[in-house]
């Protein structure tokens, strides 16, 4: 027995993922940087919602709730309304997060709520068959991107930044032990934070895109990204084809409720004139 | 020792979900019901509250749901455009049985239709509005006085049978100015929901008692279970089996018609040898119950009923009236009617259903309606 297993409901296994799929990478990244931060399992709330990665905090031992498609961070807002106090961790896909809750990435970055989004990011909706997804790269193919991608990919990372959040980080299912740093960092900041988890598909994205061997598939997302250090030799325009990986954000700004608690604190009705 | 006080209808709701024991309250602005949120904004801190302006009706919901799978009692209020947008939540609430109150002040639709003109168009979507059949309870109110008792009432019944209620008061109700009495704030019954959960290494979340009705505990309070909007069993984990969906879909839904009892509140008048019924519920009621009045000084026997809980929809009690009378007539104010139809579902042609509608914006009047009864009482209609 793993001293990991008391973090999973090893009764719901054997689970859903295929053979190959970074989700349990990225999910076993944030349970590695949750028992290093000795988070307490039973007020560390798991918010989770539809797809692939939507699913997957069902399989964790602590309180959860999954749900409609999209809508995780208002519910997990309105958790941290009613008690603080909690550690709420939003687990999405790329689809979940910026597509369909995409208006709601961005007001909970702008209110800097102290939540953590971890979204997977693997270019396709693989529970409903391999359609595109806001960050499917140009030219890629999916089920109802039949002759190539048009739409140009939708950066989370400075979505979220520009939104108001005050932790954002991209890592992926290569670089692991920084992964799970960038969690642990994440997890441990006060405010809104983002961790942008590249990850492969290789039943649905893979299959299409004519490379669905998972090890090949893991070697590409090593090319996708450099640390800002290497970005420093490089230029403006080789720059616009690759991706930062790190922290790329990490400040101070008030939290939510501690603001709305502290400008509110008064026991009396306010007078309505 | 009560007080006497002029309110407005949304006032009313607001100040009654704050002795009901709302603590979030998430909303997005929209006329006719923006007052609620606007008075609650102001009122929640100093009750132990918070209060957030979401970015949509969607996220609105969603935040209450939140807070209540936390423990503490939500509401957010809308109007028709926004309560559209809240049907995806609402089904899901239903299903995974967590307890909210929405305030729906219903105007003219459909679309933007109009904010500031009164409509009954929302009674079919508050049932049917999301997808598949999920329970929840409605409740009319048709004075000022009543939006405030009825809130409270739709907070208890929440938390009671862990289901969505949706307020359905329309313009009229939610900008009237009245005069009203408010009981001693604890003079009112405040029903918390249970929380006598066996332990942690027994519990599952879904299993239920000879009450039908589960027991969740909130988020973060030494439970470790899964809320999920997918087919569950007593786990409330995903379960697709055959008898897992029949079992799930019964029980959510037997739970109201477990409980009719409790949950239908009507209220009526019976006259000695009536041949006719009016059946009005709402803003229409007043109305309705005026024209019956003048019916019965000018010598027509006349019924009245008025459903106070539209959804589960009083079928039983208006079978009753449908066996004393020959017609009934339903006056709404809509298009083509939407409790008519229920109306004739509920009393399989025990009487004949003669449906009145308006649909200008402007309130029912009373002499509109006694003239519809003076058709009937001609044999006219």
């Amino acid at each position: 027995m793993s001293k990991l297993d008391k973090y999973l409901r090893l009764d719901q296994f054997p689970h859903f993922a295929c053979s190959g799929c970074g989700h349990g990478i990225t999910l076993s990244s944030m349970v590695r940087a949750i028992d290093k931060l000795g988070l307490d399992q039973n007020t560390t709330i798991m918010v989770c919602a539809i797809g692939c990665a939507g699913r997957l905090p069902v399989y964790l031992n602590f309180p959860s709730i999954r749900t409609p498609h999209g809508r995780a961070l208002t519910v997990a807002t309105g958790i941290k309304l009613a008690d603080p106090k909690l550690k709420v961790i939003v687990f999405m896909g790329d689809g979940d997060a910026a597509a369909i809750g995409g208006n709601h990435l961005i007001h909970a970055a702008r209110r800097n709520i102290d939540i953590t989004a971890i979204i997977a990011i693997n270019e396709i909706y693989g529970m409903t068959g391999g359609q595109y997804a806001p960050t499917t790269q140009p030219g890629h193919l999916a089920s109802t991107a039949p002759f190539g991608m048009i739409e140009p990919p939708m950066d989370i990372c400075k979505l979220v930044e520009a939104a108001g959040a005050t932790f954002v980080a991209r890592g992926d299912i290569y670089h692991v032990v920084e992964l799970e740093k960038l969690m642990l960092k994440a997890i441990s900041h006060k405010g809104f934070s983002v961790v942008e988890a590249l990850t492969n598909c290789p039943t649905q994205f893979g299959r299409r895109n004519k490379n669905s061997k998972p090890s090949e598939m893991i070697k590409n997302i090593k090319e996708m990204t450099i640390t800002k250090k290497q970005a420093e030799q490089l230029s403006k325009e080789e720059l616009e084809h690759i991706l930062l990986r790190g922290i790329l954000v990490d400040k101070e700004r008030p939290e939510y409720i501690e603001e709305y608690d502290r400008i509110t604190n008064f026991k009396e009705e306010v007078s309505l004139k | 020792m009560s007080n006497k006080v002029l309110m407005q209808g949304n006032q009313a709701v607001a100040e009654a979900a704050l002795v009901a024991g709302v603590k979030v309250v998430a909303g997005y602005p929209i006329t006719p019901s923006t007052e609620v949120i606007e008075l609650l904004s102001r009122k929640l801190p100093a009750h132990g509250g918070r209060f957030i302006q979401m970015e949509d009706e969607i996220a609105s919901i969603g935040a209450i749901i939140g807070a209540s799978a936390a423990g503490k009692k939500a509401m957010t209020a809308t109007s028709g455009p926004g309560f559209s947008l809240m049907q995806e939540l609402l089904g899901y609430a239903a299903m995974v049985e967590i307890p909210i109150v929405i305030y729906n002040a219903q105007r003219v639709g459909p679309s933007t239709g109009g904010a500031t003109k009164p409509q009954q168009g929302d009674i079919m979507q508050t049932k049917w509005g999301s997808h598949g059949e999920s329970p929840r309870i409605a409740l009319c109110p048709s004075r000022v006085e009543e939006a405030y008792k009825l809130t409270i009432t739709a907070f208890n019944l929440s938390e009671k049978y862990m289901v969505p209620v949706v307020i359905l008061a329309d313009e009229i109700l939610a900008h009237i100015r009245e005069s009203i009495t408010i009981p001693e704030p604890n003079s009112f019954e405040i029903i918390n929901r249970r929380t006598d959960a066996p332990p942690q290494e027994e519990y599952l979340p879904y299993k239920v008692d000879h009450t039908g009705i589960p027991i969740l505990p909130p988020l973060g309070g030494g439970y470790r279970y899964n809320i999920s909007g997918m087919i569950h069993g007593d786990k409330g984990v995903p379960n697709l089996a055959p008898e897992t969906i029949d079992y799930c879909i019964r029980r959510i839904n037997n739970k109201l018609k477990k409980y009719y009892n409790d949950i239908v509140m009507i209220e009526k008048m019976e006259e000695e040898g009536s041949k006719i019924a009016v059946l009005a519920y709402g803003s229409t009621a007043r109305p309705a119950k005026g024209a019956v009045r003048m019916a019965i000084e000018n010598g027509i026997k006349v019924d009245f009923i008025r459903p106070i809980t539209i959804w589960p929809f009083p079928e039983r009690e208006v079978r009753e009236i449908a066996r004393r009378v020959d017609k009934i007539l339903v006056p709404e104010m809509n298009f083509e009617g939407q409790v008519v139809g229920l109306v004739r579902q509920s009393i399989e042609g025990a009487a004949e259903v003669i449906q009145f509608n308006k649909i200008s914006g402007l309130p029912m009047y009373a002499e509109e309606i006694y003239h519809q009864i003076l058709k009937i009482d001609r044999g006219e209609k």
